[in-house]
């Protein structure tokens, strides 16, 4: 079984936000995003492999990294990562070198449901609304130029164990 | 893909249109075919002039239509538009799944290491 994730684009504003629930403990999940190594294994789209060049998880840390394809096109992005608190929030800046200077903020909460159970929220802020669906088209297309279908596809063959 | 302005700025409306979950039932009620306001109103427990209101937001953002069919002036569902949007946020909403599911694996294999193991602290 598969948690369900909530997308939400709020009305006339520049934000983007979702919400995920995990089964495993807020230690787990917190650990999943701070260590490069975890974060290699699921960051970004589905077809790229990731490569970290900075990850540094912490209250004025940075990062930059990139996805490539096996057609050899990158996509590299990188931001800072304001204010890192263990197992409860982080806020870091998101650029995309592709779309230089357009900048977002993205909020990420962690919050322990007990019984080992986590809810992830996740809040991005964009500079104007046309940056927020430039941004979104663009990661869209990243993860979609391997075919919609064949995704879908592998979508629900991933749901059992790893 | 590059989206050009006009686009985008129509996708903002569309947005904003089904960001109300009154307007998200609405257009549910619409797929199953067309209906008047009296119609749509049934099921809510607002005014009909609310109702109203929230199809003419609808109607702004070309997610429906209204005929001019006499008095009755049916609302239907506008499907290409809908089409596109659903194109959009199913996207995202796809991108994320994958990298959640990616994650959720990633959680799978590390259950009892990550748990509170691997404590790092934060600043040194």
């Amino acid at each position: 079984m598969t948690n369900p994730l909530i997308v939400n684009a709020p009305e006339g504003l520049p934000f983007v936000e979702f919400e995920r629930e995990f089964d495993a403990p807020v230690e787990a999940v917190f650990q999943a995003h701070r260590d490069p190594a975890l974060v290699e294994q699921w960051l970004g789209p589905h077809g790229y492999e990731m490569e970290i060049e900075t990850y540094d998880f912490k209250t004025g840390g940075s990062y930059r990294y990139s996805h490539r394809n096996d057609k050899g096109e990158e996509y590299v992005f990188h931001g800072v990562f304001h204010v890192v608190r263990e197992n409860e929030f982080a806020v870091q800046t998101f650029e995309f070198e592709g779309f230089p200077d357009v900048v977002s903020l993205d909020h990420m909460t962690f919050e322990d449901l007990g019984s080992g159970r986590t809810r992830l929220r996740g809040y991005s802020v964009f500079p104007s609304l046309e940056a927020r669906d430039g941004m979104v088209a663009s990661g869209m297309e990243r993860g979609m130029s391997e075919g919609y279908d064949r995704l879908e596809g592998l979508l629900p063959s991933q749901t059992g164990e790893a | 893909m590059i989206i050009d302005p006009a686009a985008d700025d129509r996708l903002d409306r569309a947005f904003a249109a089904l960001a109300d979950p009154v307007r998200r039932r609405i257009i549910a009620r619409l797929s199953r075919g067309p209906a008047t306001v009296n119609e749509l109103a049934e099921p809510f427990d607002i005014t009909k002039q609310a109702v109203s209101r929230h199809i003419r937001v609808l109607e702004q953002a070309e997610l429906v239509t209204r005929t001019r069919d006499a008095q009755r002036r049916p609302v239907h569902l506008n499907p290409d538009r809908l089409e596109a949007l659903t194109a959009w946020i199913d996207r995202f909403r796809l991108i994320h799944e994958q990298q959640f599911r990616r994650l959720d694996a990633v959680l799978d294999s590390k259950q009892g290491v990550g748990d509170g193991a691997e404590r790092r602290e934060e600043e040194k």
